[in-house]
């Protein structure tokens, strides 16, 4: 796949753009930076944002978004909350939505599942996560 | 300068945190999406992990005082900051967090109390010993600086 790093100005300009955008949701800063980071190293554009309001409103102005990952528990919005205004939108209920959460509770995770998220899983995530992932979601 | 002492005593500064059981696997993890573009990457999630977590400490902390015997509230604050210690791989603080957690669903305060003073006594030494290796790799400089070309 292809990389843009090492190029230099519209050439990595046309590069990135070229890469499957994916937005990570997560209120925890720590978090946002790590699953960015294992994100970029499997060669994804990524905006993280810290809640599911920025969210929706950058889903609502970027056209592009391939992916959603999103922490599950989130003050003000959850991250199954996130995933059922993403699915009840006629505009955006074609992105996948990968949920995201340090507790491994069945009823949860079924509970996302039925809501139509794609995959469901647990932190801390991992590369070979986000590999078997996309090979499946994003192909 | 000789760098390659240098490296070589980060490399055992970096195991001793390992053998003492202050980081595990995840700290690995995150060093390995070190690259290029992100030469400094685990160091700049060392520093949001200690603002981060120094916040969520002085939280509860506060809760604890605020919010008396208000055990779910004082596991949620801690659910958050076991998320963190997780996910730089800070096992000994994250040790400390789950006795917390326990002790919380016992009721037991001064266990609870405890476990914080412990936690607080892991963060600082975890801070210290983390940017003590931080500082040495910055003078060791990047892996193969300073070898030279094979004749």
């Amino acid at each position: 796949m292809m990389s843009c790093k090492g190029l230099g100005g519209e050439g990595s300009a046309a590069a990135a753009a070229a890469l499957p955008h994916v937005l990570a949701v997560d209120d925890s800063s720590v978090d946002r930076a790590v699953i960015s980071g294992i994100l970029r190293s499997s060669k994804f554009r990524v905006t993280a944002v810290d809640s599911g309001k920025r969210a929706l409103e950058l889903l609502g102005s970027e056209a592009n978004v391939s992916m959603i990952i999103t922490d599950y528990w989130m003050p003000e919005m959850t991250g199954y909350e996130l995933l059922k205004k993403v699915k009840g939108s006629s505009k955006l209920k074609g992105i996948p939505v990968v949920i995201m959460s340090s507790e491994n509770v069945p009823t949860r995770i079924t509970r996302c599942l039925e809501e139509g998220a794609e995959d469901f899983l647990l932190k801390p995530v991992q590369p070979s996560d986000v590999s078997r992932l996309c090979n499946r979601v994003l192909r | 300068m000789d760098y390659s002492n240098l490296r070589r005593q980060a490399a055992s500064m970096k195991k001793g945190l390992f053998d003492q059981g202050h980081l595990d696997e995840q700290f690995r993890q995150v060093e390995d999406l070190q690259d290029e573009a992100s030469p400094n990457f685990v160091e700049e999630v060392a520093v949001l992990f200690f603002k981060d977590s120094g916040r969520l400490i002085s939280n509860l902390e506060q809760a604890l005082e605020k919010y008396p015997r208000d055990f779910n509230r004082w596991d949620a604050y801690m659910q958050q900051l076991k998320g963190s210690c997780s996910s730089i791989g800070a096992s000994r603080m994250k040790s400390e967090c789950m006795s917390f957690k326990d002790n919380c669903g016992k009721g037991n305060v001064e266990g609870c109390m405890g476990c914080l003073q412990k936690l607080k006594r892991e963060h600082a030494i975890l801070r210290q010993k983390l940017e003590s290796y931080f500082q040495l790799l910055r003078q060791a400089g990047p892996t193969g600086a300073a070898t030279r070309p094979v004749m």
